[in-house]
């Protein structure tokens, strides 16, 4: 080969080296993409379907529930307006506790139950993930507001 | 009335860094000497103050001053002595005094240790500097006062985050800001050979050793957080891609990539343009860190409680550096650049290559980190992306890097001549294959693809980094004996390798088991077998704690007894896990006790973590091949 069809062949090489990893990053880039769904959200059904969310919100005082001498386990959280249930089997952080901040990643199981993989609670205890802050807000603010009423229903559907 | 003092001189630091920032400018400009040496005495006195400063807030600390606001937030009266020291910078305004200290310490040594550079130039930088002093300076006495008083002065403080209590991260905040900072020094250089228009390759041999320096600690810093997140947050992870992480991680990997350039640039006079482009990323990726961790705009588990003046603040600031500075280089820079040729076969292409994968690298981190920011300002709701992405984006630059490394570093400049290269490579590179194949297999029993180019790498890398030490050691008494600048060179990129090495195993053969256990129960994990003897109550100096003890044996023979704790802190209450880890050089094994599942069944996890250990000690072996590059003669003698 001629030198410069060489550069030419190592030039092409580099390029669709390059378009591969771009098109894997991308790929990768998209399935590691995970949505917060507000707990609202997650009843009325609007949630991703095939793939992992996360959700947030106040772990439920007295709704920790275990089996006795099992890693599995279940509560509830709210968002201060609606409650989904959420089963997971594992260890928990040290800040998880009733009345606290979660957040979890998971799917919807059957039974409108939420599977949880991971359960984040934060290092600090004044500090809450500023989108489960924001999502209490609004409804405590909404609960305050009786023109609201109409809306602060819960969609259990 | 000491933190008083303490606010007064932040004032008296504040007014000598316009002095620094304005008056030595001038000078320069209009080549006035008196105006010029200002800038010593100006940097000398600011550091002074600002000494006095951090002092008064230590000693308000180390006094149990609850009057002042930030010590009641910080620290209690029961808090062990060392760790009221190190309460100084656990929250923002403190860390943020520290910050400042650490930019007048830089600044000072800079005045201090650059006798052979021209008085335009140095007034220049540490003009620059001042200006950089003044920023944060306003940005503490605006927004971030650590001196506010409490009235009335609370009884005893609201503690320290029980997290925080430990000798790790006490030290691990300062080593972090003197590599972030420290990059300031090289921004500052490129900033003022800007101004002059005029870059020499003298100008890369005197910013090349600070720039080294900061990069060297910041290694350390980033490489001890890591040690503490694994065996403090308790889980046995060592890297989350937290965007906190990330944003002292970018930062690490332009300054990498400027280590690299200035290499050129002082060895060949080439890249200068991009070099100066690169001295400019370092500083402002660490300035958008800063805005990251200290605006609460970010998800991010060590996310400072924050306030959004501050995040406009810093916001603006790093507005004004990045904007100015890239205007100044659109400016200047396209006539700094000299043409000189190299050949596609030399030194000059590879570093090329290093530069363009680590900026790549970079961008690839920044998109993870920003993704969620973006997304969300468009409307398009409230995203996370998960540590898999980065795991597998990260991997896409740094799997080319590692091989080229060991190429590039046996290639000459100007232009290598291949029959000798290849001669000289051909058996390293086949037993690196050799070893990525045979290694996992013989100790593991299990190989892969992903495994050979990790280990094989790993491998070439320390192989090559081990050449030229070698054959230079051999023939002693030859001329060829090797400069500490090529030492230092190899002996980082041998610290490189062995960081491959325990990143590659660990990821591919580290078991991580949640179970249920009661106490006279046995576990299997691994091969070991962990046997829960008891489960205990022990007091500590500020906390009560329940116990774990675990018995460690294989094949029966006894190896180790581990204690892993849950401490409830006495002030806080929080529950904290402090792991029980088993150390040797080739294997953890970790051990964190979680929550009563009732019927005396205590939720445990258990680790088994190969050669993590090389992880550190590969960052820790960077940092040395560092500190030896810059104790080569030609550094010494700019520095005497």
């Amino acid at each position: 080969m001629k030198p410069r069809q060489q550069r030419m062949l190592a030039v092409g090489l580099a390029l669709s080296g390059v378009a591969i990893a771009a098109a894997l990053t991308f790929r990768a880039f998209d399935e590691n993409m995970m949505f917060f769904v507000e707990i609202s959200d997650v009843l009325a059904g609007e949630y991703p379907q095939e793939r992992n969310f996360r959700i947030g919100g106040l772990v439920v005082e007295d709704s920790i529930a275990r089996e006795e001498g099992s890693l599995a386990m279940t509560f509830r959280v709210t968002d201060m307006r609606c409650e989904v249930g959420v089963e997971y089997v594992g260890v928990l952080p040290d800040l998880f506790r009733e009345g606290q901040g979660v957040v979890a990643h998971g799917r919807m199981g059957g039974e409108g139950i939420f599977v949880a993989d991971k359960i984040l609670a934060k290092h600090d205890e004044n500090y809450m993930a500023p989108e489960v802050a924001e999502s209490l807000a609004q409804h405590v603010d909404e609960q305050l507001q009786p023109l609201y009423e109409g809306s602060t229903e819960c969609n259990s559907g | 009335m000491i933190p008083e003092i303490g606010h007064f001189a932040l004032i008296l630091a504040l007014s000598l860094a316009v002095c620094q920032s304005v008056l030595p400018m001038i000078g320069a400009q209009r080549n006035d000497a008196a105006l010029m040496s200002i800038a010593r005495t100006a940097a000398y006195g600011q550091f002074l103050f600002v000494a006095i400063s951090f002092a008064c807030l230590t000693w308000a600390f180390a006094h149990d001053d609850f009057s002042v606001l930030y010590v009641a937030n910080h620290s209690q009266l029961s808090l062990p002595a060392g760790y009221k020291i190190s309460a100084v910078w656990s929250a923002h305004e403190g860390s943020l005094l520290m910050w400042i200290l650490i930019l007048a310490a830089w600044t000072m040594a800079v005045a201090r240790f650059t006798s052979e550079v021209p008085d335009i130039l140095r007034s220049r930088v540490i003009g620059v500097l001042g200006f950089l002093s003044v920023g944060f300076l306003l940005f503490a006495l605006l927004t971030s006062n650590p001196f506010e008083r409490l009235i009335p002065a609370a009884l005893d403080g609201a503690d320290l985050n029980p997290l925080l209590q430990d000798p790790g991260l006490a030290i691990h905040p300062p080593l972090l800001y003197i590599g972030y900072v420290g990059f300031s020094v090289a921004f500052a250089f490129a900033i003022a050979a800007m101004i002059g228009g005029d870059l020499d390759q003298n100008w890369a041999r005197w910013t090349r050793p600070w720039t080294v320096v900061a990069w060297l600690f910041l290694t350390l810093g980033i490489a001890l957080g890591s040690w503490w997140a694994y065996y403090e947050l308790g889980w046995g992870g060592w890297w989350f891609w937290d965007a906190v992480e990330n944003a002292s991680f970018m930062p690490w990997l332009i300054g990498t990539a400027l280590i690299h350039s200035l290499a050129v640039t002082e060895r060949r006079g080439l890249f200068k343009s991009w070099t100066l482009l690169l001295s400019i990323s370092a500083f402002s990726l660490s300035l958008l860190g800063t805005f990251l961790v200290r605006s609460g705009i970010i998800v991010s588990v060590h996310a400072f409680a924050t306030d959004p003046t501050r995040g406009f603040f810093i916001l603006g600031f790093l507005g004004v550096v990045v904007i100015g500075a890239l205007a100044l280089y659109a400016w200047r820079a396209p006539s700094l650049d000299s043409n000189v040729g190299f050949s596609l076969l030399s030194r000059e292409t590879f570093l090329l290559l290093n530069n363009v994968l680590l900026v790549v690298a970079t961008i690839l981190v920044l998109m993870g980190t920003l993704a969620p920011l973006v997304v969300e300002m468009l409307n398009g709701g409230k995203i996370s992306i998960g540590p898999p992405w980065f795991e597998v984006a990260f991997m896409v630059p740094m799997i080319p890097l590692v091989l080229l490394l060991g190429l590039g570093m046996h290639t000459a400049w100007r232009k290598q001549s291949k029959d000798p290269w290849i001669r000289l490579l051909r058996t390293p590179v086949i037993v690196a294959v050799i070893i990525g194949i045979v290694l996992p297999l013989m100790f593991y029993g299990r190989v892969s693809l992903l495994l050979v180019v990790g280990c094989a790498a790993a491998a070439w890398i320390v192989i090559s980094s081990l050449i030229q030490p070698i054959r230079s050691w051999r023939r002693k008494q030859g001329a060829t004996a090797i400069t500490r600048s090529a030492l230092g060179m190899s002996i980082a990129h041998l610290g490189m390798g062995l960081f491959v090495i325990g990143v590659t195993i660990v990821s591919a053969f580290g078991v991580e088991s949640d179970r249920a256990m009661r106490p006279g129960e046995t576990l299997e994990v691994a091969g070991f077998a962990f046997e829960l003897r008891e489960v205990r109550d022990v007091q500590g100096p500020n906390y009560t704690a329940i116990e774990g003890v675990v018995e460690v044996r294989r094949d029966g023979e006894f190896i180790a007894m581990v204690r892993p704790q849950k401490r409830q802190y006495l002030v806080q209450k929080n529950w904290m896990t402090e792991a029980g880890i088993h150390p040797t050089w080739n294997k953890d094994l970790f051990i964190a006790l979680g929550d009563q599942l009732g019927n005396d069944t205590w939720s445990v996890r258990i680790q088994y973590k190969p050669m993590i250990s090389f992880i550190w000690i590969g960052c820790f072996i960077m940092a040395l091949g560092g500190l030896v590059t810059v104790s080569d003669r030609r550094y010494r003698k700019s520095a005497s």
